[in-house]
């Protein structure tokens, strides 16, 4: 074994985060730069972020995409809980191996396939049962929440799996119901994959171009969708501008769940000590 | 020895309000209707022609004269598979899938094995540091890639500024630049599962080879990377499934030599409205998938038992 502090890994580790981060950096530097054509350098300025703030149709897409992820992560969260219960503790049932592909499917499937299949599901409901009325925020929330579904169980599961199931037993024991036990000890205990999961639906939901574009209608574009469409016609420092402020959000929001949950886990495994000892 | 039998009481979810039915029922019907159904509605019209209606293709099943007639046509996938250039796109979106899938793999195992033999305090950081990238913008990134690899990119001036080349190199609009996209969008998903595979490794089975004389490399070979045959399965197909039917990659780095499958279907249902055709390409291409997507699953069951 290698312990030494440079090895050959460490080298290509390091590259590969240079290879990552470099393009970003590229990124965010040049939106602040005073000049529309964007390979030119000619000043330091800020006057991009002025007229994206100043751009209505980014900004409304902007509330609408917030909106639909918040909907999204938050209805995923919730089924995808349930989808772990289900996985983690019921070992058998009818329709198992059914279940979990399609839990899994989702995570590979390509987007063109699932906007695709999804349109075609509500242009046959809207003609068969007259719902959906329109296409809209609606379709994109039940689309986004479809495949978010997938993401949050797998990341809830993983912790429920862990978990010390003799801390609810000990509940049980007490006399707790079982509800009770469920909402104080192991709700306690996955909430810190379930902020995660809430976290990953969100950005997920908020990054999507492809299936929001196959069930989107009018009137009701989201975020991504404006971008891609600006983006066809070429690279523009507004965009830019719009990059560097979604990094700078998404690494304040990484670091600080990452943050929360350890402080989290560390408070649970203390208690979990204290009890052990008393 | 005289132990007092134990009652193990497990958390009997079944006592919950509304029971386990509604526990399984919640997510159970969600996905299947709006997973499963689709997939079976996608069937259903990729066998109907194109039709000038709302919606654009023709009926299924037609109630008229006390007869009903179902109209069923393969005739999509027969002008699917006479067509060169759908063919093409196929065997493009697939070539260009796998070699990206090579590349992102020699990429990201080192950077993997470099995570998981990192100290244990670093090994968060530096995972984080991986997946960061990921969780901004999809969109951006590749739109990151247009201005550094265009005919007046970074790159470009770069390479004429130190004298390589006199006049710029065409990158933006070529494979190459789908490959650059490709491997840098998706080599997080690659590091992930490797990682989570690579930190499970005993360490003593190394010390054991090397204590046999084993050389550092043979042992490498030997004993880690058979080891992690279940993570390079599983990053492999995360990054070969999404990326046959990739088209936001193609569709802003790549130029006309770049005809992928993805692309196709998304042309054939917006820009002809051909809607038929477009499911017809959906259908081939789950079944294209469906053994790397159950390779797949069959990982995930044995790594997480879901």
């Amino acid at each position: 074994m290698n312990r030494s502090r440079f090895s050959l890994s460490r080298l290509c580790f390091w590259l590969g985060i240079g290879f990552l981060y470099a393009p970003m950096v590229v990124l965010i530097v040049y939106s602040f730069n005073s000049s529309r054509l964007v390979t030119v350098w000619a000043g330091w300025s800020t006057k991009w972020y002025g007229e994206l703030f100043r751009d209505e149709q980014i900004m409304n897409a902007v509330g609408r995409s917030l909106q639909v992820a918040f909907y999204s992560a938050s209805t995923a969260v919730v089924l995808g809980m349930l989808a772990s219960i289900v996985i983690v503790r019921f070992r058998r049932f009818r329709g198992r191996t059914l279940f979990s592909g399609m839990i899994t499917a989702p995570l590979v499937m390509p987007d063109v396939i699932i906007g695709l299949s999804m349109l075609l599901l509500f242009v046959a409901m809207a003609q068969s049962i007259g719902w959906p009325p329109q296409r809209g925020l609606l379709t994109v929330w039940i689309a986004h929440t479809t495949f978010c579904v997938a993401y949050s169980t797998v990341v809830i599961s993983s912790r429920l799996r862990e978990m010390d199931q003799s801390l609810e037993e000990a509940a049980l024991d007490l006399g707790a119901t079982p509800v009770r036990a469920f909402f104080l000890v192991t709700l306690p205990i996955i909430a810190p994959s379930i902020l995660s999961a809430w976290l990953l639906s969100f950005t997920l939901s908020l990054d999507d171009v492809v299936i929001a574009s196959f069930v989107t209608g009018p009137g009701a574009t989201t975020l991504p969708i404006e971008v891609f469409s600006s983006v066809k016609l070429g690279v523009t420092p507004k965009i830019n501008a719009l990059a560097t402020i979604i990094i700078g959000v998404v690494s304040l929001v990484a670091f600080g769940s990452w943050y929360v949950s350890r402080r989290i886990d560390e408070r649970n495994r203390a208690a979990a000590r204290m009890a052990a000892e008393a | 020895m005289s132990e007092a039998p134990k009652v193990k009481r497990k958390l009997d979810l079944s006592r919950l309000p509304g029971g386990r039915r509604w526990v399984i029922g919640a997510p159970y019907l969600w996905l299947a209707v709006f997973f499963l159904l689709p997939f079976v509605i996608v069937a259903k019209i990729s066998l109907a022609t194109s039709a000038l209606a709302i919606p654009p293709y023709s009926a299924m099943f037609e109630w008229a004269e006390e007869t009903l007639n179902i109209r069923v046509t393969l005739s999509n996938y027969f002008w699917l598979l006479g067509d060169d250039l759908y063919i093409k796109a196929y065997w493009n979106s697939i070539k260009i899938a796998f070699n990206s899938t090579v590349f992102a793999l020699i990429i990201g195992y080192p950077m993997a094995y470099a995570i998981a033999k990192a100290p244990s305090h670093l090994q968060t950081t530096w995972l984080l540091l991986v997946l960061l990238p990921s969780w901004t913008s999809f969109l951006i990134r590749v739109y990151a890639w247009m201005g550094l690899l265009s005919n007046n990119g970074l790159i470009n001036q770069a390479l004429m500024g130190i004298g390589l080349t006199s006049e710029p190199i065409q990158m933006l609009n070529t494979n190459f630049a789908v490959y650059i996209g490709i491997v840098y969008s998706y080599l997080p998903f690659m590091v992930l599962p490797l990682y989570a595979n690579l930190v499970k490794h005993d360490d003593s089975l190394l010390e054991a080879a090397s204590d046999l004389g084993a050389r550092k490399w043979t042992s490498f070979f030997r004993i880690t990377l058979p080891l992690s045959k279940n993570g390079i399965i599983a990053g492999s197909m995360l990054v070969f499934i999404p990326v046959v039917g990739e088209y936001v990659i193609p569709e802003l780095l790549g130029g006309a030599e770049t005809v992928m499958i993805g692309k196709v279907l998304w042309q054939e249902f917006f820009n002809n409205r051909d809607w038929p055709v477009a499911s017809a390409l959906a259908v081939l291409m789950i079944a294209l998938l469906i053994v790397p997507i159950m390779l797949f699953h069959r990982y995930q069951n044995k790594e997480t038992g879901v």
